[in-house]
């Protein structure tokens, strides 16, 4: 093969291989959310104005479960005295935005927001705030969620069990207080 | 570059369309050319008449509110001044009445508007020149259950919403020796703004319209010209390799 | 190197790879005078590509449902809507397969138009000409229902006056054509078997078919403009002097093609989608109203030839309204093509050595066609009707004539060899 037609036949695979990634561009990106998606999985408002302590209220968010559990000072006083039964206790190795990477994780220690997602299999776990015997979970345990699929515990910080199948806390989705009562849940930039 | 545009599309109609043209009959009102706009605060502005004078019985619902952030107005900027209560930027402009009840209402379900420039388009005027000459045609008709009648959609079930701005015409209706008849408006009551401000708010509504039947049209074509650039250099690169193989058939 | 070999053998043991690729490209012999006009074969199996694709993506989005949404609009014509303005790139795969809907027939056009130029159709390569008529009998099928799916008025409209000409058969014809529909008018129904059948069942038929036109023109071997057989003569290899191996002079000469193609179909894409209203039409960016039928309503360009020869039969017969004889007639001018290969008594097949006769045949064959297809985008008025009908006559004459005019034809010798620069 002479010379010319080598460069030639390089050139124009390089030339048509760099058209050909670009008319996959389209088709690729045809695969990300659409408006639509992106306009249902704008940030939501939750009014927590009429949540009691030691209750839990449910949000919509991208289409999963959004927990907002408004946690007594007697809830709040359980999270340091498990310390030694979590997997991930400073939640280093799980997933939250700066501002709740606590003990409590979350802006207002009373207040918890966290993903009503398991880490594990994406099962939504149930609420066991009931402690001791009654709870089904033993004389020991001081209150927290329980997933149904798979028996993984959290405590009420959404914080994972040891040697239990999910490996991580429960997500805490970014968020910000519009004010007292209103809370923003998708977005936390000001 | 638009101009080279426009001509190589007229062109390439025109070779189809030359004899059509001979052979239909033009079209019995003549229809003015709407000064488009693609200024994004004309288009804002056309917005805002959008939202204010249409969206109250026609829906746009293939159109998001937030797709205005494309025109520079901000999420802020939206929420307070296009939203009805309750909406949110990311929803579809859907309106609260029924169609079955707008149908009880006007005798015809007023038309969805997002491509409501797309459908007035033939082959002599664009889909906003129609609308553009359509809006500054409304006149008083007592004989019509509105009370007005419109020079280019004639006993149009829709009334002169617009009439505050522009204020009242009347017509005069003549008919000449071929029997065709010829509408000449004269404006009875002036309306808040003088004939020249109605139609520039006019263009500005008819631009929106037009804008928001393809909100990517002006992203397109300037794709499209990188890409007709890639192709010529594809095709010089494809000519010689072709001539580079071909230069020992003999 | 070594590794790849034995690769290579590995897989010829077990799959015929290298024998595939040598008896399709290396070492099929194409003629070596293919001039613009051999573009076009290409081109489709371009296009053919182009529309699989951009089709299976529009699908992942696209709703065949009839049905009206919140906003009173019906939920397919918002699917596509949807697509052009919600979903990423959306509007440039959907442009694309408008786009590449009407290029596929002018390329087909083009593509027939040659065999007529160069007698393609003619012995040994009558089966691959017949194979080709049965796609683009499909194509008009995989057209005609692909254009209900965006649900608009001329969707709806134009497919319900097509499926009407089904009652024009005697007798069964008007069950017949509520069994098609599935329903008294155009209805979800049919939007939902026209989509299985345009995504799935035609598609599939058209890629056995165009598989079935290449093995078979693989097989004999290409025409040329000269229209004689290049086996006939060999060098002592068994190589035709005058082929050249298809791989890689006329993969390097279709990418120019390519290339040339890509320029006109993306202006077309990117600047001027609609094309004047010819690709997509005003009206059908209107929902699909059926109580409201457009003031003027005439098939796609593509179809228009045939729809003007279909109105163009005026008068009943056998007791038979014009309606019926009208379809005939629609259904013959297509399948009269098939028939070309027993037609042409001429001694030469390429028209560089045909005499004057098929030259001015051909030439009023394609004016008659052009006629037509422009007629068919108007209302018909009695001059009009009385033109539609005279082209149409030439139309079928060019055929039915061909037996005696091509035999009295003064023809020049073809040459040996082909003519070469």
């Amino acid at each position: 093969m002479d010379e010319s037609r080598r460069q030639l036949l390089i050139a124009t695979t390089a030339v048509g291989t760099a058209g050909a990634v670009a008319l996959a561009v389209p088709f690729v990106a045809s695969f990300a959310p659409s408006e639509r998606a992106k306009a249902a999985g704008a940030p939501v408002e939750a009014d927590i104005s009429k949540l009691p302590p030691g209750e839990m209220m449910v949000v919509e968010w991208r289409g999963k479960p959004v927990w907002i559990l408004h946690r007594t000072p007697e809830m709040l006083a359980t999270l340091e005295k498990i310390r030694d039964k979590l997997a991930d206790p400073d939640s280093e190795k799980s997933e939250q935005p700066p501002y709740a990477k606590n003990i409590h994780r979350s802006i207002k220690p009373e207040y918890l927001i966290v993903e009503g997602i398991c880490t594990h299999l994406g099962c939504s776990p149930t609420a066991k705030f009931q402690p001791g015997e009654a709870s089904g979970l033993g004389a020991e345990w001081l209150g927290g969620y329980l997933c149904p699929c798979h028996g993984t515990l959290f405590d009420l910080a959404g914080r994972v069990f040891k040697n239990m199948p999910a490996p991580a806390n429960l997500p805490v989705p970014p968020h910000k207080y519009l004010s007292e009562t209103k809370i923003l849940i998708g977005e936390d930039k000001a | 570059m638009a101009q080279w545009l426009n001509w190589l599309k007229r062109w390439a109609i025109s070779l189809w369309m030359v004899p059509v043209l001979a052979w239909g009959a033009g079209p019995a009102v003549p229809i003015d050319k709407a000064p488009v706009t693609n200024d994004p605060v004309r288009l804002q502005h056309g917005a805002k008449l959008f939202v204010n004078y249409c969206l109250n019985c026609h829906a746009a619902s293939m159109m998001r509110y937030n797709k205005l952030m494309e025109l520079g107005l901000s999420e802020e900027q939206i929420k307070e001044n296009l939203l009805f209560t309750g909406e949110k930027v990311g929803d579809l402009m859907t309106i609260a009445m029924r169609p079955t009840d707008a149908k009880k209402w006007f005798g015809a379900t007023p038309p969805d508007l997002t491509l409501i420039a797309r459908q007035k388009e033939t082959l002599s005027y664009s889909g906003a020149d129609w609308l553009y000459t359509y809006l500054r045609t409304f006149y008083r008709d007592e004989s019509r259950p509105t009370g007005w009648n419109n020079v280019v959609f004639e006993n149009v079930g829709m009334p002169h919403v617009l009439w505050e701005l522009q204020g009242i015409q009347a017509a005069e209706i003549t008919t000449d020796n071929h029997g065709s008849k010829h509408v000449r408006l004269t404006l009875v009551q002036p309306g808040l703004m003088s004939p020249v401000e109605y139609d520039r708010a006019v263009a500005d509504l008819v631009s929106f319209l037009q804008w928001m039947g393809e909100p990517v049209a002006e992203k397109r074509k300037t794709i499209g010209i990188w890409v007709m650039l890639y192709l010529a250099v594809f095709f010089i690169l494809t000519y010689l390799l072709k001539k580079a193989y071909w230069k020992d058939v003999h | 190197m070594t590794q790849k070999t034995g690769l290579l053998q590995w897989i010829d043991e077990r799959f015929p790879w290298t024998s595939t690729i040598e008896a399709h490209l290396t070492r099929y012999y194409a003629p070596k005078n293919l001039n613009f006009w051999y573009f076009f074969g290409s081109l489709a199996l371009l296009v053919f590509v182009i529309q699989i694709v951009t089709g299976i993506f529009l699908a992942m989005n696209y709703k065949p449902d009839g049905t009206l949404n919140a906003a009173g609009v019906p939920v397919a014509f918002a699917s596509v809507e949807y697509i052009m303005r919600e979903v990423p790139g959306g509007w440039f795969i959907r442009y694309m397969h408008s786009t590449g809907a009407s290029a596929f027939f002018i390329v087909v056009y083009l593509h027939m138009f040659r065999g007529l130029l160069y007698g393609s159709y003619r012995k040994p390569r009558e089966l691959i000409w017949i194979i080709g008529v049965l796609i683009f009998l499909c194509l008009m099928a995989e057209a005609f229902m692909g254009y209900l799916l965006p649900w608009g008025q001329m969707s709806y409209w134009g497919a319900q006056v097509i499926i009407n000409l089904v009652s024009a058969i005697p007798v069964v014809g008007p069950d017949l054509a509520v069994f098609v529909r599935g329903d008294y008018v155009i209805s979800d129904a049919t939007l939902n078997r026209f989509f299985a059948l345009h995504v799935v069942a035609i598609p599939l038929v058209l890629l056995m078919l165009i598989a079935a036109h290449i093995i078979a023109l693989h097989e004999v071997g290409s025409n040329n403009p000269d229209g004689i057989e290049i086996k006939k003569k060999k060098d002592a290899s068994g190589k035709p002097l005058d082929g050249i191996p298809f791989h890689p002079y006329y993969t390097v000469k279709d990418m120019v093609g390519v290339a040339g193609f890509f320029i006109i179909f993306f202006a077309i894409v990117f600047f001027a989608p609609e094309f004047g209203g010819y690709f997509l039409e005003a009206n059908n960016f209107i929902p699909a109203d059926p109580l409201k039928t457009p003031p003027h309503i005439a098939p796609v360009w593509y179809f228009t030839p045939f729809y003007s020869i279909l109105r163009a039969v005026t008068y009943p017969l056998f007791g038979i309204d014009a309606k019926f004889w009208g379809v005939v007639a629609m259904f013959a001018a297509v399948l009269i093509i098939a028939f070309l290969p027993w037609l042409d008594r001429s001694p030469v097949k390429s028209i560089r050595y045909k005499g004057p006769i098929y030259k001015v045949a051909l030439t009023l064959f394609v004016i008659a066609f052009l006629v037509l297809g422009y007629l068919g985008m108007l209302e018909p008025t009695p001059l009009r009707t009385l033109v539609a009908q005279i082209c149409s006559v030439i139309y079928f004459a060019f055929f039915l004539l061909m037996p005696w005019y091509s035999k009295i034809d003064p023809c020049q010798p073809e040459p040996e060899r082909v003519t070469w620069k």
